[in-house]
């Protein structure tokens, strides 16, 4: 049975939802597809993954140097 | 070597117990591992490194007072994210003026679908790029930029890597809501981020410019 197309907008509703699998498999059957063929929702989707990973990065959100040095004084510091 | 989720689960019930009885260097051994993730949740609320940090030594010592009251159905991760995060919320509300966000929600509505503006093709960054300070910054700074709803669903969940469900809690708001504000936190990041912003991303990788219109 053929894939029922998709449009753009449809895609980048879902692509947040895709890259979390959290969408049936017709609607990503769909998405496939539609990814094959659109080059601007590929770059979409790769660009959102991009994303994820990158800020997911550990090393984005570092603590100020001696973070930890200040917090266990002032835990050593408690009456 | 590392813990599997039911052994750290396990260490940690154990650490609790020998806080609870008294043993105070418990304590630390039991929250440092969630150092980062208690500096992270508070910045994302307050975005700056000094407040932040104030924010997480009185999320720990809370911690401390209340760890009594832990009960062990929630992890003590997602425990100690709710503390700070509150925490965070409460100080941003006691109008020291520097905390104070503007108010730039109007520009980011969650009514209607969000239109990617750029439609740049973009190669995988290399990793090796974050060490750099400056990409490190770019990146801050454009977490930053998003307004607070959307910067704190991305913190806790793509940053922290905590669940929709552990987010979803933590923020007090519904699983579609989190989803919808993932989304658009991602693709504003995506758009704020997309090469052509900042040419060292793919420097020596040629990388197609393309708009759909």
């Amino acid at each position: 049975m053929a894939t029922i197309e998709i449009s753009c907008i449809e895609v980048w509703r879902e692509i947040s939802n895709y890259l979390e699998d959290e969408i049936s498999p017709e609607m990503r059957e769909r998405m496939e597809s539609h990814f094959k063929v659109c080059a601007h929702c590929t770059a979409v989707l790769d660009g959102t993954r991009n994303v994820v990973s990158l800020v997911g990065d550990g090393r984005v959100f570092q603590m100020p140097n001696g973070f930890s040095k200040r917090l266990y004084s002032k835990l050593q510091k408690l009456p | 070597m590392t813990m599997t989720p039911s052994q750290v689960r396990a260490n940690e019930a154990e650490l609790i117990k020998s806080v609870c009885a008294g043993e105070r260097e418990a304590f630390y051994e039991l929250v440092r591992p969630y150092e980062r993730m208690i500096y992270a949740t508070a910045f994302s609320v307050v975005k700056n490194p000094a407040d932040a940090e104030e924010i997480a030594q009185e999320a720990v010592l809370k911690a401390l007072s209340h760890l009594s009251s832990f009960r062990a159905e929630s992890k003590f991760s997602t425990w100690l994210v709710q503390i700070t995060y509150n925490e965070a919320k409460m100080k941003l509300r006691k109008a020291r003026p520097h905390l104070y966000e503007s108010i730039d929600d109007q520009q980011q509505t969650e009514e209607g679908d969000f239109w990617p503006r750029d439609f740049a093709d973009w190669r995988p960054i290399p990793s090796e790029l974050l060490e750099q300070n400056e990409i490190r910054q770019t990146v801050q700074d454009a977490i930053n930029s998003l307004s607070p709803s959307y910067r704190e669903a991305l913190v806790l969940r793509d940053v922290q890597h905590l669940s929709i469900k552990e987010t979803s809690t933590i923020l007090g708001i519904s699983e579609p809501n989190v989803k919808t504000r993932l989304h658009r936190a991602r693709l504003l990041l995506r758009d704020r981020l997309a090469p052509g912003i900042d040419s060292s991303w793919t420097e020596g990788q040629p990388y197609r410019k393309a708009r759909a219109w």
